[in-house]
């Protein structure tokens, strides 16, 4: 007898748009829950899902129409989806759950996408709807223009809009002449500003484009074959025409949504999970009214598209919550770009670079510090990060001077020199650390059609080691895919598991007072039930520096450098670097160091760049026992291996030194006793100098002293590194006392608010110095609450951990289980 | 820790107590054909996997355990410990040994059975 139980029928998905908002979703959706549904998609164009983005390059003859398919048929196939093109749906019975395709197919839903995009919005004035009258919008549309440049002369295009532009450039480049027609004063004034736009202008013309501005176009003439022959203007004006692109802007394609009686305002109404008003029917792409919002991007579009696949595959907890959007013009040899509010106005100021000589202009628009609006024309590849701290709301007080120039001005190692990507050859190697070359890159991007930095990081580890080729790697994904596809999401989620960022996880286990991280993961909903390698280590940091007396460290929850208190080695064995207090030392110490390193039979040694020395090459077994040594010597661990207070580097100082202001060395010891032991979001450093010849190097350091005739100078969030940042002056004091105390209270700030694994560089950057001026500073009942808690979380932490281990804590992790013979 | 003489590869060989593995982590078990990695997650499954990362042969006994998948601690690759596979769009493969609990003894097998070879 068989006794399997009949399958359970899956739920039934039917998507109605095969474009690219619905597509994305059910990627995400298949990712999310494969095999939930049996799924089906009608789509009324002939096609699979392609890269409606790039019909502006297929037009201009730069991309064939194979190369932008996104799905082939296989895809479909391989999914089981079940897939109906050119057919179009004409009915929803939202009773008996069901659609309807105008050839008469039909299909069951338990629950229904709507990706029905939108239609370009025709003009309606007299002879619109004669043949050769178009919008710009699918491959039927391109077709019809192919043809028409290769059988008439003149083409008019309404809307001095991207879309106009980029259809005038790709007919033009067909060998038509082209007029473009715009009612406004000047070009894509819905993203530039006057100047920028006269720029555009003159280099448009100079490719041999024609401009009509200010115009209305009164009604369109007919030829004497019965095209499309001429566009007559209100004043009376003509201009031959024997192909008329309109592009004077979309409406959200609702006719069907609205025929079934769902609620349509300018847009599908959907609510933050992307469902419109039958919770049976969900809703995405540029169909849709999002809190009043149609986007016509498809980065948002992709946002929302995650937020609907969660949904669907029955995770329900992902939110979207709408999204900031920048633009670029796809025509070849032409960079422009622009994001927020670049028009300024009440309340703003405006920093302008203009050379129009060199074709480049740039202006940025600042409120409170913060960048608000960039609208750039020429060079370009800013753009990104200019919107990165547009969308984070980065303090840019200290920027000011140099933000014009870009970040390259600012000395980025994986960014400065190389300007023109597009111009470096394809064996150029944009990753050192993981020796990729542009060419790998650009044909993962092509081949794999890779749309965010996420995923090229993921297929070509370009990017993914050290970060610093980041700006690259974006600047090639841009160039390559055209559009704003690297676009990141408007709130930066920790890590796959969750939809809250750090700051939000970070206020939730403060203000609702979790203290275990399964706690923590339940409260803020966790899509894993145990997390991954990227939020763990970083909730265990969160709840240790909330709660220092309380929490029990998860030593599974931390890099294997931290387990086991010791650098991990290519060849699997650990380095042991003990604490030098201020890098002074004294022969018994050393001959206790050379003692261990006999009789372990350490391979290597090496005094290391921070003042003290390093036991390469010890076995993990060995650990425990090499520690019982150093520690009966008097030695502590050095925390070379954690996100930690690393060293206190100082020169010798008034001890020794014939210009010696203080004792520099003195003073670091006193700062390296007071602060070791403490846990932080990255690695932490500090050095004291003893004039301001600066010989400690404390200008690159996360807290750094340079000891003056006066007092002490006190500098923060410097590193040397893989992009060296010079440290921020905070304040001058002058007493050690004031030092310690000034020292105490930054640190804590930085452990309390900084990000996991951002360090003191890129905080400082992001909040700004006055933010931590206005705490550390200024206020001198903060600076001493901060102090004490700094000093309180330190009694608990300043517990050697080498001498535990040695004593046997943590045994476990130092022995094998069993050794099979 | 435990010494176990093999004679027939098939046997299971008793290598432990499950609360000897730390959850969320793995203990080493050497032998002369190498190291094994064995497992206990969260729930407290255990699995055992050669302790080779298919990219560089990091320890893979040394990373962080999350659902079925352990994190590399060389360069942060996904493993998963039901199949030893590399997650997407990574490639490779550790090989995996059978491995089970009796009464709270961890019993490990050597037979040459699933997954991939060792390399
Ligand atoms: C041993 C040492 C090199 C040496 O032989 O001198 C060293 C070795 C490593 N450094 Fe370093 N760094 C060492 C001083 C430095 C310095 C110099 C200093 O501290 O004055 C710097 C630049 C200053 C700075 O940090 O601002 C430095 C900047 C880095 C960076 C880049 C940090 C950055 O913010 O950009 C990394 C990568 C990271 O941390 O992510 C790094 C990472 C590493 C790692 C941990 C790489 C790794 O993850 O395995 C190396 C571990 C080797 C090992 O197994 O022990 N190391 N490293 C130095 C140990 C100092 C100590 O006594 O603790
Ligand atoms: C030329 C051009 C250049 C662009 N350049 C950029 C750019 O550089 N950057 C950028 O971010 N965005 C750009 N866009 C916009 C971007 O392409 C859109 O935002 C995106 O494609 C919208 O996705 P969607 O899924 O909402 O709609 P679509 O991709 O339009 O998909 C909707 C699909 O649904 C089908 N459909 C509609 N009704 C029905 C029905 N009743 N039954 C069956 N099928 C139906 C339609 O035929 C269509 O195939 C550009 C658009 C165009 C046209
Ligand atoms: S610079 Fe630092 S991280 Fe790089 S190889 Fe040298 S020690 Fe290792
Ligand atoms: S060795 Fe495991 S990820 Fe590289």
């Amino acid at each position: 007898m068989d006794m399997t139980p009949p399958p359970v029928p899956k739920l039934k998905l039917v998507m109605v748009g095969n474009g690219m908002a619905g597509v994305r979703t059910l990627e995400e959706l298949l990712k999310a829950a494969p095999g939930l549904y049996d799924i089906a998609v009608f789509g009324d164009e002939p096609h699979p899902n392609y890269n409606r983005i790039m019909l502006s390059p297929v037009l201009a003859g730069e991309q064939t129409l194979e190369q932008i398919v996104l799905n082939s048929r296989d895809w479909y196939a391989e999914h089981g989806i079940t897939l109906h093109t050119g057919s179009k749906v004409v009915k929803i019975d939202r009773r008996q759950r069901s659609v309807e395709a105008q050839d008469g197919t039909r299909a069951p839903y338990d629950r229904l996408l709507l990706a029905t995009g939108s239609k370009p919005f025709m003009l309606p004035v007299p002879g619109a709807d004669l043949p050769g009258v178009i919008g710009f919008r699918d491959i039927a549309d391109v077709e019809a223009m192919i043809r028409a440049a290769s059988e008439y002369r003149h083409a008019v295009v309404i809307g001095g809009g991207l879309l106009g532009l980029e259809a005038a450039n790709g007919l033009m480049s067909r060998g038509m002449e082209v007029t473009v027609v715009h009612l406004g004063a000047w070009l894509l004034d819905r993203q530039l500003d006057e100047p920028a736009a006269r720029l555009l202008q003159q280099n448009l013309e100079a490719k041999g484009l024609k401009f009509l501005l200010q115009k209305q176009t009164a009604s369109l003439l007919p030829s004497a074959q019965g095209r499309v022959g001429a566009v007559q203007f209100r004043d009376g004006e003509t201009v031959p025409a024997d192909l008329v692109v309109m592009a004077v802007g979309i409406r959200p394609n609702t006719e069907l949504a609205e025929s079934a009686g769902l609620h349509c305002n300018r847009g599908l109404v959907v609510n933050d999970t992307m469902q419109t008003y039958d919770p049976r029917i969900y809703a995405v792409g540029e169909c849709v009214s999002h809190r009043g919002t149609a986007y016509g991007l498809v980065a948002p579009l992709f946002e929302q598209a995650k937020v609907c696949a969660n949904h669907l595959a029955e995770h329900g907890v992902a939110r979207y919550v709408g999204s900031m959007t920048s633009t670029k013009l796809k025509v070849t040899g032409i960079d422009l770009f622009s994001a927020g509010d670049f028009a300024g106005g009440e309340g703003t100021e405006s920093l302008v670079y203009s050379d129009a000589a060199a074709g480049s202009y740039k202006k940025l628009v600042l409120k409170d510090n913060r960048l608000v609006g960039a609208c750039i024309y020429g060079d370009t590849l800013d753009g990104a990060w200019y919107f990165d701290l547009l969308r984070e709301g980065t303090d840019v007080s200290q920027l000011r001077k140099t933000i014009l120039f870009g970040q390259s001005h600012l000395g980025d190692s994986g960014h400065g020199s190389a300007d023109r990507v597009a111009a470096l050859p394809d064996t150029a190697e944009i990753c050192g650390c993981n020796g990729v070359c542009k060419g790998d890159i650009v044909n993962a991007i092509r081949a794999k059609k890779l749309f965010t930095l996420e995923e090229v990081r993921a297929h070509t580890k370009a990017s993914a080691s050290c970060g610093s080729c980041t700006g690259l790697v974006e600047a090639l994904l841009a160039h390559t895919v055209g559009g704003d596809y690297s676009a990141a999401p408007s709130k930066k989620p920790l890590c796959g598991c969750t939809e809250h960022s750090h700051d939000e996880v970070r206020a939730a286990i403060a203000g609702h007072g979790l203290k275990t991280m399964a706690d923590t993961m339940r409260f803020l909903e966790w899509k894993t039930p145990d997390g991954c390698a990227k939020c763990r280590p970083a909730l265990n940091y969160y709840l240790l520096c909330a709660w220092p007396n309380e929490y029990r460290d998860d030593a599974q929850s931390r890099f294997i450098n931290e387990r086991a208190h010791g650098n991990i080695q290519k060849d699997g064995s650990f380095s042991v670097v003990p604490r030098m207090w201020g890098g002074l030392t004294n022969p018994r110490e050393l001959r206790a160091i050379a003692d261990v390193a006999e009789k372990f039979k350490v391979p290597e040694m090496k005094v290391t760049g921070g003042q003290r020395i390093d036991l390469f090459g010890v076995r993990k077994e060995d650990l425990p026992a090499m520690w019982k040594d150093l520690s009966e010597a008097g030695f502590v661990s050095g925390h070379a291996y954690g996100k930690a207070l690393r060293t206190v580097k100082t020169c010798v100082g008034s001890r020794w030194c014939r210009f010696g202001t203080r004792d520099s060395t003195g003073l670091g010891i006193k700062l390296e006793q007071m602060t070791w032991g403490s846990w932080m979001p990255h690695k932490y450093k500090l050095a004291v100098s003893g004039c301001p010849r600066n010989c400690a190097e404390a200008t690159i350091k996360d807290f750094g002293v340079v000891c003056v005739d006066s007092g002490y100078e006190l500098h923060v969030g410097g590193n040397g590194g893989i992009k060296v940042r010079v440290t921020d002056l905070l304040c001058k004091v002058e007493t050690e006392e004031q030092v310690m105390e000034t020292c105490a209270a930054f640190t804590q700030l930085y452990r309390e608010e900084a990000h996991y694994l951002e360090r003191t560089a890129p905080w400082v950057e992001r909040v700004g110095l006055a933010h931590i001026q206005a705490k550390v500073v200024d206020n001198a009942t903060n600076r001493k609450a901060l102090a004490e808690r700094f000093l309180a979380s330190q009694k608990p932490a300043q517990i050697d951990p080498w001498k535990a281990r040695s004593e046997g804590e943590a045994h476990h992790e130092f022995t094998p289980l069993a050794e099979i013979v | 820790m435990q010494t176990a003489t093999v004679t027939q590869a098939e046997t299971w060989i008793s290598v432990g107590r499950i609360e000897d593995i730390p959850r969320q982590g793995a203990r080493v078990v050497t032998t002369s054909t190498g190291d094994i990695a064995v497992f206990r997650t969260a729930d407290d499954e255990v699995f055992a996997l050669r302790d080779k990362c298919p990219h560089k042969g990091g320890p893979l006994s040394q990373g962080i355990v999350h659902g079925k998948r352990v994190a590399c601690p060389m360069h942060d690759w996904k493993i998963s410990l039901e199949t030893g596979l590399a997650a997407a769009p990574d490639e490779g493969c550790a090989k995996r040994f059978p491995v089970r609990v009796v009464n709270g003894m961890v019993e490990l097998s050597l037979a040459s059975g699933s997954g991939c070879a060792d390399h």
